[in-house]
């Protein structure tokens, strides 16, 4: 058994013995084992056969059949051509030029964007601004309870003027479809910041699938009504195929500025990371590594590669 | 020699499909080569036959005939003890055990029952106030502990005693999402297990899996069966456009039968799984 791909494409590069140009067929078992890599690691199918048709055009230069290693050259070129796509260099955060700056985050059920929020309001915290958590997800139970409570963590205030979905709320419609008014609250929340000089306002939203509808329509009205600077894709690292149409169902709907890839303190490899880069073009801003406040990084591509391929 | 009439497009075309629902490559690939044998073997050669040669490999793999039934009915020790059906809640961050140990208590009232809840997440954010949500609505009580950070396991074991004092018919224990790959956290996970079965031992343990999760599923199905027992599995999200493939690679390699999908957020957004459904949406 071989583990990584390195140990598999030298395996496949075993049997050669002379040197110079490489024929097609083993550049071909060289970019099936790359695929199958890429498969394990859950990369898209659409990116994956993009990759290696462009990884093959590469291989089959003399870059690689003058090369003294072949296998080490090809998973060269693997390497640089998806640092290349998960982006060379990692952009901070936009700040506004006149404050508050609005930092919308959006994502799946479950993904990590509550404690995101706490993560991102603790960090800016650190950097001497004083960010303000405005609690918009009305439709999970009690999510305004646990930004509440992520915000004391992070010692910042929060604006929850409705408490959401609670089994104390007297809402008669606590079982309708859509609770209370998140676009009001968000909305509500920026002109808080602004009367109360917060220059960083980080608006928590209810999580929600990429079909539907109705509250991929709540996500870009509350997106219009607070015109955040950063609108923050936040993606679960374990999430296999389904990134693709996950993450083009929120570029549309929210069309967001910028991803943050979490749960990355896990053993996925996190293909999906390639794939929503690739995908939509927008940049992987940040890593969530942990449950606690401080288990956040800014996002290193060329680690990302390596984790990609098991090497 | 025999060939079949399927161009190679058909096969790659029966390939993706099956990768883009997360079947995983390995997998992939054997299903394929199974089905190749087959269709030379049987001569068959309509595309629309071939189809039904993979969907009843598919079904086949899914073993319908595992027993996918609940078990939740109570008890009576040798000494005359009432003790309550006890099912544990485990699984990663987010995939959704909370709600499912809502909406299962949904189901168990419907169906006449008694129910306690305890809320054995002590650490996430406002973990047991989410519980307490889910009870109320339903009407059953739920076991928690006024302290942040308290043993879970403790919380565990007061929930299944008072299910054992009150003669509840079943004990519904949620507990916090943990990573597969934390120690820590699994030897915890272990030791709730321990301690709840001083009173009853579970008789589920339920391990919830997000459809939208790609080929890390089988690592945690295989360390969360090897530390706390699974008997099921509650496959969630398929609402979305996931699948949820990947439970065809864990049922296979462990046996545990998926005993339930999560189809939305609500109360009554819980169903029996279906195999047959289930892979006329991966082939969809
Ligand atoms: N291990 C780990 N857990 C995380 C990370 N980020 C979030 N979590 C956990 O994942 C679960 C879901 O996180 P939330 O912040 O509630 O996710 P959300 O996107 O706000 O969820 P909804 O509001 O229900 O859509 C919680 O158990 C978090 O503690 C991370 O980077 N690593
Ligand atoms: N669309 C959809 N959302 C779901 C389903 N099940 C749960 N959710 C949502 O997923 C998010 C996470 O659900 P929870 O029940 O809090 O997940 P959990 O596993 O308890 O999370 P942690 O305790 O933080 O690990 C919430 O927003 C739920 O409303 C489902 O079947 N479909
Ligand atoms: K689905
Ligand atoms: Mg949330
Ligand atoms: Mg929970």
């Amino acid at each position: 058994m071989f583990n990584s791909l390195s140990d598999r494409l030298t395996s496949t590069f075993k049997n050669l013995r002379t040197r110079g140009r490489l024929s097609e067929a083993d550049i071909d078992a060289t970019v099936r084992e790359i695929r199958r890599a890429l498969l394990d690691a859950d990369v898209a199918v659409p990116v994956v056969r993009e990759f290696t048709a462009a990884v093959r055009e590469r291989a089959l230069s003399s870059e690689v059949s003058g090369a003294l290693n072949p296998a080490q050259q090809v998973v060269k070129i693997v390497n640089e051509e998806l640092v290349d796509i998960l982006g060379g260099a990692t952009r901070p955060l936009t700040l506004a030029k006149t404050p508050p700056t609005v930092i919308m985050l959006a994502g799946l059920q479950g993904a990590g964007k509550t404690t995101l929020a706490g993560k991102l309001a603790h960090a800016l915290k650190g950097q001497g601004h004083t960010p303000l958590l405005v609690a918009a997800d009305l439709q999970r139970p009690n999510a305004v309870t646990q930004l509440s409570v992520v915000a004391e963590r992070a010692g910042v205030p929060v604006f929850a003027p409705h408490p959401g979905n609670t089994s104390e709320a007297d809402d008669p419609a606590a079982d309708a479809p859509l609770i209370g008014d998140p676009v009001g609250v968000a909305r509500d929340g920026v002109a808080y910041a602004k009367e109360r000089q917060h220059d960083v306002v980080i608006v928590d939203t209810a999580g929600r699938l990429g079909i539907d509808q109705v509250l991929m329509q709540q996500a870009a009205d509350i997106r219009a009504a607070v015109n955040p600077d950063e609108v923050l894709f936040v993606i679960d690292a374990m999430i296999g195929q389904d990134a693709v149409n996950t993450a083009k169902a929120f570029a549309d709907g929210v069309d967001f500025t910028g991803v943050v890839l979490s749960k990355l303190d896990g053993d996925a490899r996190g293909g999906a990371a390639l794939s929503v880069a690739k995908v939509t073009g927008r940049p992987i801003m940040f890593a969530s590594t942990g449950e606690k406040l401080t288990d956040f990084e800014v996002f290193h591509p060329d680690r990302m590669a390596s984790r990609i391929l098991d090497m | 020699l025999s060939r079949d009439s399927l161009t190679e497009d058909d096969w790659d075309e029966i390939e993706e499909e099956l990768l883009l629902a997360d079947v995983g490559a390995g997998p992939t690939t054997e299903l394929l080569d199974a089905l190749r044998t087959r269709v030379r073997v049987l001569g068959v050669r309509e595309p629309a036959a071939v189809r039904d040669l993979l969907r009843a490999e598919l079904v086949a793999l899914l073993q319908p005939e595992l027993d996918r039934t609940l078990h939740t009915d109570p008890r009576t020790a040798e000494d005359g003890t009432h003790l309550p059906a006890v099912t544990l809640v485990v699984g990663v961050n987010g995939t959704g055990k909370t709600t499912t140990v809502g909406k299962l208590a949904r189901v168990l009232v419907a169906d006449g029952r008694s129910v306690v809840l305890g809320a054995a997440d002590t650490f996430r954010a406002a973990a047991a106030d989410q519980l307490t949500t889910w009870g109320n609505r339903v009407g059953v009580p739920t076991v928690r502990s006024d302290r942040e950070g308290a043993d879970p396991a403790s919380v565990a074991f007061e929930a299944v005693a008072r299910g054992r004092d009150e003669k509840t018919d079943v004990v519904l224990v949620d507990t916090a999402g943990r990573l597969q790959n934390k120690a820590g956290l699994m030897d915890e996970l272990g030791k709730i297990v321990r301690v709840a079965s001083k009173v009853a031992a579970p008789s589920e343990v339920l391990l919830v899996l997000d459809a939208t999760t790609g080929q890390n599923g089988l690592s945690q199905a295989r360390v969360f069966a090897e530390v706390a027992g699974v008997t099921g599995i509650v496959l969630t999200k398929l609402d979305g456009t996931a699948k949820g493939g990947i439970v065809v690679q864990v049922q296979r390699e462990l046996g545990v039968p998926v005993k339930l999908i999560g189809l939305g957020e609500g109360p009554d957004d819980l169903a029996p799984f279906d195999v047959e459904e289930f892979v006329d949406g991966i082939l969809g």
